[in-house]
């Protein structure tokens, strides 16, 4: 199999999208991070100059993964994985700490966060785990093993600490789902959190009845299965213990500034200078963009450096400001459809290892760029994760190349024996 | 399900984020201004006010730098108040409070904390200030007096208050309006109109750039030079003559209107209200309640007109056609007209006609014919009304439409005013009830700029211009129509000249005649007004206001005044005499009779000002 066939065989929709995003997420960065009006763009100690050389290494990283035999990536799974873990534990004795977290090797000239990299490594040995024969996710031992799989980079990054990076990894709950986990999982970790941001707003009194009331609403109008009278009556005890604890761990488990993340949505009095100065800060920007944005290099909140994060976590508000409606409606348009169409291709996979691997691509991409946009349109508290090939920094833009383009060496190589 | 929940979250999601993108870029607009806010500052360049000239080219009023001291709340940060406030001579309170004004004002804005430093005091605080994050040092400029002169005429320029700017949307806190005076009526064209340059900026506040290539920015306009009708020269004479008196002298060129001179007694300097002192003299001026130097009573003075009034009295009846010029009346030292009611007169020869009545001042001959003018008609009320209407032709009873911001309308009877004095129907009144009306003592009340008015209505012989203040704005003659319009009164032309005549013959041989002008033909009616107040719940005879009116040359007449000084006793005494020099100091440039000059000056009438308040702690009285 020469690296012709695989040109001709590479799902080349998947990769214009991508192209596209990268270019368009370059453009942004560099209007965030100029400083000078005659700037030179290969200019390696500017962030714009910086990502310019992350992208061409990207470019060089995504010949050298697809160059690699698919039986490669199954066959190591597992050792990668431990690579992996082994790297996530190296980080926290020799990685370099900046703004309280140790989540860095540091070379000299830039840093690498291994994180970014052992989410494709989890993804494999979840796609290995799961595509062994025996394994079927609707038996808890199971579960509870590919649990273990997600549990073990999750505690490892928290103790960096980054409760960012590792709520990514709820987004294996997509693949596991398809493969079979109980519908229960997904019913109760939605109603949890439904019910967890309902309680900090409403009051615990208030949910607490309307739950019961549903639930009494639901059971008259199920008559027939009377029988199963218990079950609601659990169900509304967990609910309404649930909703009572929430004040209990939204004090006890979350951390101050976590508190005020949530606080910020949710109350109707915050302090634009404080807590929420980040969010307003954004959402001026992206407000004051308009239907067609006050034009790149042109929006005054960008170019006077208002929003924090701006070419990180915040990119989003560049877009919004400088390209306004159209602009922004336009990514996450790009974003929906490339999510859309690693899904379509991660259907028409034959082994069930591929198709799990693409299931996790398409989760943790879909996390990022769910879990950044409605950071930064003011729709969910802070969590710093960036958004996909847009925000600046080698690591994340590497480790989506890596996760897309193992994949598309999947599909591409999908029909042969497997 | 297991295989179209990523499609459902992918759609789902997408929905929901153009949603609120739709809300936020589309729907609702407040980010844009808070974006502007944020991001661009406004640079003001502030014009120099215009400069205020006199008719002959005499600078009255030009600029002084001076250097505020800003705050810009928002970007302070914290820094040694009891330092900042001794540079900048305040108690550390007031500084507090001064930022906390400012930070209620707008926290994005600047605000002034310490206005108008002198130039030294910039000097030291300059060096200073790049210690202080958040203040910064605004040059303004000031007004510079040249004349310590027509205060009340020229008003003055304060910061404009919170009424201001929420009623005009041009000013902003620490701009200057002009108050009072021409600085009030003429603001507009004054203050120019103030440039602003827009920068974008960055968080840590520096200036990044012009905002869009300069798109919004605006020169500032200069504001434009004005020129009064004002004569400094007379003006300052006048308020020499007025020293130690009050009352208020208004002098008006016939041809024109233009008001050459308005001073009202007593006045203030006009620097007490330039700078950072003006607020508080600006208080004890204010509180002043006794000598009122902020009250003009040039314009706003109301008094009943007395004798001068003659003259028209006189006119109606010639116009009205019940009289013969040469008409003899004897007076027997008062008129007799009813049961028990006399109006009395001094003695004077008898009998007088016209002419002579006018020099004589005779109460009994203009008592007689306002009888005749008004019983013409077959009822008073109809009398009235017509007497009334000649009266307001003459622009009496009304504001007069000059072009100052204060004034006051007076008054002038009509049928329905004495209907409801008397209650009519019920009772009825004849001519006799309003007789005090033919000498000036009546219901009619005239403020001295309007008796110069008339005045130079009679010495151009049946009409007059509007008086006004603004001759030129940036050297072009004003064309306001209501200035350059002839206002004609009701009395026929032919009907002035024996009325002249007979004010002439006041300084041949009548009431005036030791205060004759030499070389100058001069007409004129002297005048006294009685005046009565309340004091301790009484009321008590004060002694009356002198009252001078006077116009010369007596053929194509130069200037047209009207003298009014509380107290002053008879018309000649002190009015007559300040007339009379005024006219001489504007038609000849020099005072000859300079005995009287210095009899003027050196009189004093504050004994007389005091006697109401005789027995009182003065102290307590300014207070009330």
């Amino acid at each position: 199999m020469g690296a012709q066939k695989t040109i001709l065989q590479i799902d080349w929709l998947s990769i214009m999208l991508i192209a596209l995003l990268i270019g368009f997420g370059w453009g942004n960065i560099y209007s965030t991070t100029l400083t000078s009006a005659d700037a030179n763009i290969f200019d390696f100690s500017a962030i714009y100059g910086k990502q310019i050389l992350f992208i061409a290494l990207g470019f060089l990283l995504v010949i050298v993964i697809t160059s690699i035999e698919v039986k490669f990536y199954e066959r190591f799974a597992s050792i990668i994985y431990l690579l992996a873990i082994l790297s996530l534990v190296g980080v926290l004795f020799f990685g370099k700490t900046i703004a309280g977290q140790t989540a860095w090797y540091s070379f000299g000239l830039f840093s690498i966060q291994p994180a970014e990299f052992v989410k494709a490594a989890v993804a494999l040995a979840m796609a290995k785990y799961l595509s062994e024969i025996q394994v079927s996710l609707k038996l808890f031992k199971y579960q509870l093993k590919a649990f273990f799989i997600i549990a073990v980079p999750v505690g490892l990054i928290m103790l960096q600490p980054d409760a960012g990076s590792a709520l990514i990894y709820a987004s294996f709950i997509l693949p596991m789902y398809r493969e079979g986990l109980p519908h229960w999982y997904l019913t109760i970790s939605i109603s949890a959190a439904v019910l967890f941001v309902l309680t900090l707003k409403f009051g615990v009194i208030i949910v607490s009845v309307i739950l019961i009331l549903i639930l009494v609403l639901a059971y008259i109008l199920n008559k027939n299965k009377r029988k199963k009278l218990w079950k609601y009556l659990v169900i509304g005890l967990l609910g309404v213990g649930f909703s009572f604890s929430v004040s209990y761990i939204f004090n006890n488990v979350l951390l101050p500034h976590q508190q005020d993340r949530f606080e910020v949505l949710l109350s109707d009095q915050v302090d634009i200078k404080g807590s929420a100065f980040n969010l307003y800060q954004s959402q001026v920007a992206i407000g004051s963009g308009g239907l067609t944005g006050k034009g790149w290099l042109k929006g005054t909140q960008t170019q006077g450096k208002f929003v924090p994060e701006q070419h990180t976590d915040y990119i989003f508000s560049t877009v919004g400001e400088e390209w306004g409606f159209l602009g922004s409606s336009i990514i996450i348009i790009l974003f929906a459809c490339l999510i859309l169409r690693l899904y379509y291709l991660a259907e028409r996979q034959k082994s069930q290892f591929n198709r799990v691997f693409g299931y996790s691509v398409i989760g943790i991409l879909f996390f990022h760029f769910f879990v950044n946009i409605a950071m930064v349109i003011g729709l969910f508290p802070t969590v710093g994760i960036p958004l996909p090939f847009f925000s600046y920094g080698g690591s994340g833009l590497w480790g989506f190349l890596i996760l897309i383009f193992i994949f598309l060496k999947f599909d591409a190589k999908r029909s042969s024996l497997n | 399900m297991r295989k179209i929940l990523p499609v459902l979250l992918v759609c789902i999601t997408a929905l929901i984020f153009l949603a609120r993108l739709v809300y936020i870029q589309l729907i609702d607009d407040s980010y844009d201004d808070v974006s502007k806010n944020i991001a661009i500052r406004k640079v003001f360049d502030y014009p120099q006010r215009g400069y205020i000239y006199d008719r002959n080219g005499e600078l009255l009023v030009g600029n002084q730098p001076a250097y505020d001291v800003m705050v810009i709340p928002n970007e302070l940060e914290s820094f040694d108040t009891l330092e900042l406030a001794n540079l900048l001579k305040l108690t550390p309170e007031r500084l507090k409070e001064q930022i906390k004004k400012a930070f209620i004002y707008s926290p994005k804005l600047a605000s002034v904390i310490t206005p108008q430093l002198t130039k030294s005091e910039y000097a030291y605080v300059q060096e200073k200030m790049y210690k202080y994050k958040g203040f910064f040092i605004q040059k303004r400029s000031l007004r510079d007096y040249d004349v310590k002169h027509s205060s009340n005429i020229l008003g003055y320029i304060a910061e404009v208050n919170n009424r201001d700017i929420s009623k005009n949307p041009y000013y902003q806190s620490g701009d200057f309006i002009g108050r009072q005076g021409v600085e009030q009526q003429y603001e507009e064209e004054l203050r120019g109109q103030r440039g602003v340059k827009h920068f974008l900026r960055d968080r840590f506040n520096r200036n990044i750039k012009s905002f869009k290539n300069g798109a919004f920015d605006t020169l500032p306009q200069k504001g434009k030079d004005i020129t009064l009708t004002i004569d400094s020269k007379l003006q300052a004479y006048g308020e020499l003559l007025m020293k130690n008196k009050r009352g208020g002298i208004v002098a008006i060129q016939p041809s024109s209107g233009e008001i050459l001179s308005l001073i009202t007694a007593p006045s203030y300097d006009p620097d007490l209200l330039v700078g950072r002192k003006r607020s508080r003299n600006f208080t004890r001026l204010y509180y002043d309640s006794i000598s009122k130097p902020l009250y003009n009573r040039a314009l706003q003075a109301v008094y009943p007109p007395g004798s001068p009034f003659k003259a028209l009295t006189g006119l109606i009846a010639l116009q009205e056609n019940v009289v013969e010029i040469e008409e003899n009346f004897k007076c027997y030292g008062g008129y007799t007209y009813g049961r028990g009611a006399r109006m009395g007169c001094h003695a004077h020869s008898s009998p007088v006609a016209l002419i002579s009545g006018i020099a004589y001042s005779c109460n009994t001959y203009f008592a007689q014919i306002y009888r005749r003018s008004i019983e013409k008609f077959e009822t008073p009320q109809e009398g009235i009304d017509v007497w009334a209407k000649h009266l307001k032709s003459f622009g009496l009873g009304n504001f007069l439409g000059y072009d100052l911001p204060v004034g006051r309308a007076g008054l002038v009877p009509d049928a329905e005013y004495y209907n409801r004095a008397y209650n009519y129907p019920k009772y009825k009144w004849y001519a006799t009830a309003t007789l005090s009306n033919a000498i000036g003592q009546g219901e009619v009340l005239t403020t001295p700029i309007q008796l110069a008015n008339v005045t130079a209505a009679i010495a151009n012989r049946g009409w007059f211009y509007k008086p006004h203040i603004l001759k030129e704005i940036d050297g072009k003659a004003i064309s306001e129509p209501k200035y350059t319009e002839k206002q004609i009164t009701t009395i026929d032309q032919q009907h002035f000249e024996p009325i002249i005549e007979g004010m002439h013959d006041v300084f041949n041989y009548g009431t005036a005649r030791f205060l004759r002008v030499p070389g100058i033909e001069v007409c004129g009616k002297t005048g006294t007004a009685q005046n009565k107040a309340r004091i301790n719940g009484e009321i008590v005879e004060l002694e009356d206001h002198s009252i001078f009116v006077a116009f010369a040359p007596k053929e194509n007449p130069k200037i047209a005044i009207a003298v009014f000084v509380e107290n002053g006793g008879y018309g000649s005494t002190y009015a007559g005499r300040i007339s009379s020099l005024m006219i001489e100091k504007y038609l000849k440039d020099k005072i000859e009779r300079t005995d009287l000059e210095q009899w003027v000056l050196n009189q004093s009438l504050e004994e007389e000002y005091a006697k109401p308040y005789k027995n009182q702690d003065l102290d307590t009285i300014s207070q009330q």
